[in-house]
C-alpha cells in the first residue's frame, strides 16, 4: 500500500513539472509577452520600449533557465537598473532579491504578481481560503441532497419514484452553471427579490442572503451526477444475493436497506465525489465570476486576462494539484473502503 | 416615439406560426420513424420509450432550426435597428410591422433571431468536434489496449496529462487572440485531423488487402475527400471555396477536440481491454489475423454501444463548453449570436432587464437535456440486447 501511494506520489510530481512546463510555454508565447509589456506600460509606447521592458524586467531571458529560476533549481538574478548600472529588484513591489538566490516555488516562493502589484501568495492564498467555504457549502449541500436522492431512485428499479427522480436527475446534468445562475438569479433575485444576486459583500461576512445563490447554482450541476452514480450503484446491490437472503428471512424492506444495501451502495458514490472536484473547479470559475465573489476563480480570469504570467502559473500549480491529489485520495479510498480490492 | 406591443398570448402564437418549417420537418421525420420503426434497428428501439421520443424530438427540433434558421428567424441577428433598444418582448418593429418576439437586447438586435441563429453554431461546432474526437481517441485507445505494455504506459500518461488540466485554464490558454499569431493552433488542427485519413486508410486496408479492386477505390476515396477536407481545414487552401473555417472558429475546434479526446481515448481502452478476452478475439488471432484488423473488425464494432452513447453525451457535454467559451468571451466575436455569448451579455444586465436573458438559456439547456434523454434511452435499450 506504502509503494502504491509512492509510486503514485512520483507520478504526480512528474505530471505536475510536465503540466507548469507546457503552462509556463503557453503564456511566454511571444505576443502573451507582448500583451503584458503593453498592458504593464503606459500607452504608445513604442516597440523599442515594449522590448526593452521586457529585457529589464528579466522576460527575454533564456526560457528554460526562466523555468528553472521559477521552479528554485537556478538561483534568480536581479535585473540591472539601466539608470544606475547596479542591481536592482525586478519589480518594486515585491521582495525579490538583490543577489542571485534560489527562490522558486520549491524554496516556496510564488513570484510576483503583474496585475495586483503585490506577491503571488498574499493574492492566491486568501483567494484560495474564500474558494475553500465555497466549496464547504456546496459539499454540504450537495453531497447529502445526492446520495438521498440516488438511493430513493435506486431502491425500486423502474418505479415512479425512478422514473422521476432520473429525469429529475437528468435535467440538472443538462443545466451549466451559467444557465442554471441566470435562472436563479431571474427567480430569487429579480422577481422574488429573496436573495442576492450578486456575492460581493460575502468576503466581509456571510449571509444566507448573499451566499445561497453561489451556492445552490454550482450544487444543482454536480447533484444529477452523484445522484445518477448512486443509483446505478443501489440498482446493483439491491439485487445482490445477500439483498434477497436478508429479505427473506424476514427483514423489513426499510430495515435491509438501510441495514445491509446502504454501505454497500456507497463505495462508487464516494469515488464519484472526489472525481467530482476537477468539474467544480470549472463551476467555481464561473460561478464567482458571475456572482462577483473574490475567490480562486475570480483571479485565475483576471490572471489570465491581464497575462499576469507568476500568478496564473501559481493558480495552475494550485488547480492541477486540487486534480492529482483528489484522484489519488479517491483511490486508495476505494481500496480501503472496499475489502474486495487489493492494492498491489 | 412609442413602441406597440403585442399580448403575451399573440407572442406564443407567433414564435409557434415562425417555427412552421420545423413542426413540418418533424411530424414528416417522426412519423416515419414511428411507422418503420421496426426496420431501423436501435434508432427505431428508441420509439418504444417515451424518454427517447421526447430525447429524439428536443435534437431533431434544434436540427431543423439550424437548417431552416434563415426561414424562421424575421431578422438578420446581427444587424441593430436603434429604436428597438432594450424593447420588451412582442414589440412591433415600426419599419417592416415585424415583431421582436423575445424582445431586443441592449445592442437593439432581435433576441429570437439570434436565438435561432445560435444553433447553427452549436450544431455545426460540437458533432463535428465530438465526431473528430472520437476519431483521435479511438485510433489511439485501440492500441493502448490491445498491445498494453509501453506504448500504453506512454499514451495513458499524456491523456492523463490533459484530463489534470482544469478545463477552463486551458481553454485561457489555448483560445487567445495571441495564440493565432503563432503556428501553434495550426499544428494541432494538421495532427488532429490527420487521425480520420489514418483511421480510415487502416481501416479499409486491413479489411480489403487481398481485394484490390475494392481496396483501390476505398482508398482513393479516402485519400481524395480527406485530403481535400484537410486542406481547405487546416491550410485554408481549398481549391473549390467550399470549405473554409475562420481562423477564430479552427482555434476553439482544435481546443475542444484537444479538451475531450483524452475521455474517449480512456473510454476506447477500458473497452478493449474488456474485449480482447473474449472467444471471438482469439478465434480471430488463431486464425493469424493481423492485430489491427483484429481491432479495427472484431474489437470495434462490438464496443460501439457504449461509444455511441457516450458520443450522444459528448455532445451536450462539447455544447456546455463551447457555452462557457462564449461566456467567458474567448474565441468566438463579440457579436456572434451563439448561446454562450449571448447569455454572457444578459446575464450582466439581470437586475434591469431578464428577457434577453432567458431564450438562450433555455435553448442551450433543452438541447443538453435532449442529447442526455437520448444518451439514457440509448443505453437502457442496448442493455435490452
Amino acid at each position: 500500500m506504502l509503494s502504491f501511494i509512492l509510486r503514485r506520489l512520483g507520478t504526480m510530481a512528474l505530471t505536475m513539472l510536465c503540466l507548469t512546463l507546457v503552462v509556463f510555454f503557453l503564456i511566454n508565447l511571444d505576443p502573451n509577452l507582448k500583451k503584458l509589456a503593453i498592458s504593464q506600460t503606459e500607452m504608445h509606447t513604442s516597440a523599442e520600449q515594449l522590448e526593452s521592458w521586457l529585457v529589464n524586467h528579466g522576460y527575454r531571458q533564456n526560457f528554460f533557465s526562466r523555468y528553472g529560476q521559477w521552479l528554485g533549481i537556478v538561483p534568480k538574478q536581479p535585473v540591472t537598473d539601466p539608470a544606475t548600472g547596479k542591481p536592482a529588484r525586478r519589480f518594486s513591489f515585491c521582495n525579490d532579491p538583490v543577489e542571485p538566490t534560489f527562490s522558486g516555488v520549491l524554496q516556496g516562493d510564488f513570484g510576483c504578481s503583474t496585475k495586483f502589484k503585490t506577491t503571488v501568495a498574499s493574492k492566491l492564498f486568501p483567494a484560495l481560503g474564500a474558494t475553500g467555504i465555497l466549496m464547504f457549502w456546496v459539499l454540504v449541500v450537495m453531497v447529502p441532497i445526492s446520495l438521498l436522492i440516488g438511493i430513493l431512485a435506486g431502491m425500486r428499479e423502474g418505479s415512479r419514484t425512478d422514473r422521476t427522480l432520473s429525469v429529475a436527475s437528468i435535467a440538472s446534468t443538462a443545466t451549466p452553471e451559467y444557465v442554471s445562475g441566470v435562472i436563479f438569479t431571474v427567480i430569487f433575485a429579480s422577481w422574488l427579490g429573496l436573495l442576492n444576486g450578486s456575492a460581493a459583500s460575502a468576503s466581509r461576512g456571510i449571509t444566507f442572503y448573499n451566499f445561497t445563490l453561489p451556492v445552490m447554482t454550482l450544487a444543482i450541476y454536480g447533484i444529477g451526477y452523484i445522484a445518477r452514480m448512486t443509483r446505478a450503484s443501489m440498482v446493483e446491490v439491491m439485487t445482490q444475493q445477500y439483498i434477497r437472503t436478508a429479505r427473506l428471512k424476514g427483514l423489513s424492506f426499510g430495515s435491509v436497506v438501510v441495514k445491509h444495501a446502504l454501505r454497500n451502495a456507497l463505495i462508487a458514490p464516494f469515488t464519484v465525489i472526489m472525481l467530482q472536484f476537477p468539474w467544480l473547479l470549472t463551476g467555481v470559475v464561473i460561478v464567482e465570476v458571475m456572482f462577483r465573489y473574490q475567490g480562486f476563480g475570480y483571479t485565475l480570469v483576471e490572471a489570465a486576462g491581464n497575462n499576469d504570467i507568476d500568478l496564473l502559473l501559481g493558480c495552475s500549480l494550485v488547480s492541477v494539484f486540487i486534480v492529482l491529489i483528489t484522484q489519488l485520495i479517491s483511490d486508495v479510498g476505494y481500496a480501503f473502503l472496499n475489502p474486495r480490492i487489493r492494492v498491489q | 416615439m412609442q413602441l406597440e406591443y403585442i399580448g403575451a398570448f399573440d407572442v406564443v402564437l407567433g414564435v409557434l406560426a415562425r417555427f412552421w418549417p420545423v413542426w413540418i420537418a418533424l411530424v414528416v421525420v417522426m412519423g416515419a420513424s414511428f411507422a418503420y420503426k421496426k426496420r431501423l434497428g436501435l434508432y427505431g428501439q428508441l420509439f418504444d420509450s417515451s424518454v427517447g421520443i421526447v430525447g429524439v424530438g428536443i435534437c431533431l427540433f434544434w436540427l431543423f432550426t439550424a437548417i431552416f434558421a434563415s426561414t424562421i428567424s424575421p431578422f438578420n441577428p446581427l444587424v441593430q435597428i436603434p429604436i428597438m433598444k432594450d424593447a420588451l418582448p412582442g414589440a412591433v418593429e415600426p419599419q417592416s410591422g415585424l415583431v421582436y418576439l423575445f424582445g431586443g437586447d441592449k445592442l437593439a438586435r432581435d433576441v429570437f433571431s439570434r436565438m435561432v441563429y445560435g444553433s447553427q453554431i452549436v450544431l455545426i461546432i460540437a458533432p463535428a468536434a465530438t465526431g473528430f474526437a472520437l476519431m483521435v481517441g479511438i485510433t489511439l485507445g485501440l492500441p493502448a489496449g490491445y498491445y498494453g505494455g509501453r506504448i500504453d504506459t506512454v499514451l495513458s500518461f499524456l491523456a492523463n496529462l490533459v484530463l489534470a488540466f482544469p478545463v477552463i485554464l486551458l481553454f485561457y490558454l489555448l483560445v487567445t487572440p495571441g495564440i493565432m499569431e503563432t503556428p501553434i493552433p495550426y499544428a494541432m488542427a494538421g495532427l488532429f485531423f490527420l487521425f480520420p485519413i489514418i483511421f480510415f486508410s487502416v481501416l479499409f486496408w486491413t479489411r480489403y488487402k487481398k481485394r484490390p479492386d475494392r481496396l483501390y477505390i476505398l482508398l482513393g476515396l479516402t485519400l481524395i475527400i480527406g485530403g481535400w477536407v484537410y486542406a481547405g481545414l487546416v491550410f485554408d487552401a481549398d481549391p473549390f471555396r467550399i470549405i473554409h473555417i475562420d481562423p477564430n472558429q479552427l482555434n476553439i475546434f482544435v481546443a475542444v477536440v484537444f479538451a475531450s479526446s483524452p475521455g474517449v481515448f480512456r473510454i476506447v481502452r477500458g473497452l478493449v481491454m474488456d474485449i480482447k478476452t473474449r472467444d471471438y478475439v482469439a478465434a480471430a488471432q488463431t486464425r493469424g489475423e493481423s492485430p489491427w484488423y483484429i481491432m479495427l473488425w472484431e474489437i470495434l464494432p462490438n464496443a460501439r454501444g457504449p461509444l455511441i452513447v457516450d458520443a450522444c453525451l459528448r455532445i451536450g457535454y462539447t455544447t456546455i463548453l463551447l457555452g462557457t467559451l462564449g461566456y467567458f468571451g474567448l474565441g468566438l466575436a463579440p457579436e456572434s449570436p451563439d448561446w454562450g455569448t449571448a447569455i454572457k451579455d444578459a446575464s450582466r444586465l439581470l437586475r434591469s432587464f431578464i428577457h434577453p436573458a432567458l431564450p438562450p438559456t433555455i435553448a442551450l439547456m433543452s438541447f443538453v437535456l435532449g442529447l442526455n434523454l437520448l444518451a439514457d434511452s440509448l443505453r437502457e435499450q442496448s442493455m435490452k440486447d
